[in-house]
């Protein structure tokens, strides 16, 4: 199997159009959505949901009010500002928005009054597309352990398509450089950079590309919205040479994306003649073309 | 009052309304770039920085000559990070969370914690009318733990009267660390399916929160109508349209204000303060 991982650093540069895009001309291929705390693949993909599993990924601890002595200990234990008094009763209470889920205060707790346990932060889906299989997840509001829930769907993308014999995983990765975006590259082929030719995307593309040297992750890079601002894209890539990733093309601004994504398309579909997506085809190639590409990755 | 600006979704144009509002209001305020991962806001008002501050997690470290192999330690840790095998402990600093339990529980106290680096605060000050201060968090590369550098930064909100903080995308633990406790939360998002998808998201997180928000829509002319709709039916007010304009998205693309380019925005910048002052007001007397 062969993984290609879709990052940015800086959100919104096309991330999600792109690999929709891909996604028809990859052929035999399965989707993984790793941007789980705002996926939006899904609004192309429109999934037909075939599996709907609970993602159980941290803890979180209670207060017992009426076994509560108010000794306060919890609260002087607590790193993470999360015990409270109730005003006016002498107890406290956890802020589930504070709690880290270490558990610190249940363990050391003299009463036992504090309730430690599991909870549903999320769920993930296996669903079928008309491009193909799709792995995909959503996490709850404000929870933590994003990056579980990426290593999560990226494990059970990963399975399926070695039991299906799928070529290759097209995943779509979370903005940033953080816990996520770490798990959503360990054993990739390679990343592919989608960057635009402004400050802030040259910047972030850096410290994404940093991210990717550090783990020995071979990346690419590609600019959207290029016309934009045509000496930013030079710069681009310049940039990328010297840091030793493929320039593997650049897009032109074209409103057709905003179109097929109003549509529930991607633009090979509504526009498979445009310019746009006529580069398209021509990055996909050279991404395939990639030596990083030409290996199986078994694990 | 501190205000936050966030959006769900990546690259809406929340550094822009950030550092546009700054540049805007002519006070001394303080700009706080929580956005720890992939920071923005300084390649836009070129802060003069003359303070740098290592950002430090305590992580365990073990006194093997006082270890008696009990295995509280690993017992405690829901994260994975100190494992105890025959006659070897091993710590896996890069999982842990320093919540401490560790070193309260060993009975031996052959824990002791010691800094582990995971990124900077950079303060300074910015060369705009009533000398506004700037901060900003940079997390170092490989790191995990963003909630830390960002709680990190927002101790310098005490500082001045008004805090804007700039607040990274997405729902989760960084986005919450940077919105909570805050007095209004301005929601950036686009009138796109993608927009409207990650603004509904970011709309739950801030009811979670309880607190007053507004949206600014940015490229207003592109997708469709369902972001108007939406807030329509959620109530929401829509403080700000920054229309789709080549010569807004060029000034951008080189690092440059919109209130440079286009100096009539300063007084609509002032006037979305003006609006958000009241909201916050209005809250404050009922």
């Amino acid at each position: 199997m062969k993984e290609l991982v879709i990052l940015s650093g800086k959100g919104g540069t096309g991330k999600t159009s792109l690999t929709a895009a891909f996604a028809s001309l990859a052929g035999n291929m399965m989707l993984c959505d790793a941007d789980v705390d705002a996926a939006d693949l899904h609004l192309i993909m429109d999934p037909d949901i075939q599996e709907t599993h609970d993602f159980a990924g941290g803890y979180e601890a209670e207060i017992i009010p009426d076994a509560c002595t108010g000794c306060g200990q919890c609260m002087e234990l607590c790193r993470f500002d999360a015990v409270k008094p109730v005003e006016g009763a002498g107890i406290f209470y956890i802020d589930g928005l504070a709690c880290e889920g270490c558990g610190v205060c249940a363990d050391l707790c003299p009463e036992s009054a504090i309730k430690f346990e599991k909870k549903v932060c999320g769920q993930w889906f296996a669903s079928s597309t008309r491009f193909g299989e799709m792995i995909h997840a959503r996490l709850g509001i404000a929870e933590d352990n994003s990056g579980r829930l990426v290593a999560l769907v990226r494990d059970e993308a990963r399975k399926r398509v070695l039991a299906n014999h799928i070529d290759i995983l097209l995943t779509d990765g979370p903005p940033g450089i953080g816990c996520p975006v770490i798990a959503s590259i360990g054993h990739a082929n390679a990343v592919l950079i989608v960057t635009e030719p402004t400050v802030s995307g040259i910047h972030d593309m850096e410290r994404v590309a940093q991210l990717a040297a550090h783990f020995k992750m071979p990346a690419m890079v590609c600019i959207n919205k290029y016309d934009l601002n045509p000496d930013q894209a030079r710069a681009i890539e310049v940039i990328a040479e010297k840091r030793n990733m493929e320039f593997v093309g650049k897009l032109p601004f074209d409103p057709a994306f905003t179109t097929a994504m109003v549509q529930g398309k991607s633009i090979m579909e509504t526009h498979g003649d445009s310019p746009a997506a006529t580069q398209i085809k021509e990055i996909w190639n050279r991404i395939m073309a990639h030596p990083a590409m030409k290996m199986d990755r078994l694990c | 009052m501190i205000i936050s600006i966030a959006s769900g979704k990546g690259g809406t144009g929340k550094t822009t309304v950030a550092t546009n509002l700054c540049a805007s209001l002519d006070t001394d305020l303080m700009l706080l770039d929580c956005d720890v991962e992939e920071p923005n806001a300084h390649l836009f008002l070129n802060p003069n920085f003359t303070g740098k501050e290592k950002v430090n997690a305590p992580v365990p470290k073990v006194d093997l000559s006082l270890c008696t192999y009990c295995k509280k330690c690993m017992n405690i840790c829901r994260f994975g990070a100190i494992a105890v095998a025959g006659k070897t402990v091993v710590t896996f600093p890069e999982l842990c969370h320093s919540c401490g339990g560790c070193t309260v529980v060993c009975p031996e106290k052959a824990i002791t914690e010691i800094d582990r680096f995971i990124g900077t605060v950079e303060t300074g000050s910015l060369n705009l009318p009533g000398s506004p201060s700037f901060g900003r968090g940079l997390m170092d590369i490989g790191q995990v733990m963003a909630p830390p550098v960002i709680r990190q930064v927002r101790k310098l909100e005490k500082e001045k009267e008004l805090t804007i903080i700039d607040a990274p995308p997405g729902t989760s633990c960084p986005v919450i660390a940077s919105m909570k406790g805050t007095d209004f939360v301005l929601l950036v998002t686009e009138p796109t399916p993608f927009g409207l998808h990650d603004l509904t998201l970011a709309v739950e997180a801030v009811k979670l929160l309880g607190i007053p928000c507004g949206i600014v829509i940015n490229r207003a002319g592109i997708g469709n109508d369902g972001v108007k709709i939406y807030a329509r039916n959620e109530n929401i007010p829509i403080l700000l349209e920054i229309p789709f304009d080549k010569d807004i998205a060029s000034a951008y693309s080189k690092g440059e204000l919109l209130v440079q380019a286009l100096p009539e925005y300063k007084e609509i910048f002032k006037g979305l303060y003006t609006s958000i002052e009241a909201i916050v007001n209005r809250k404050g007397d009922a």
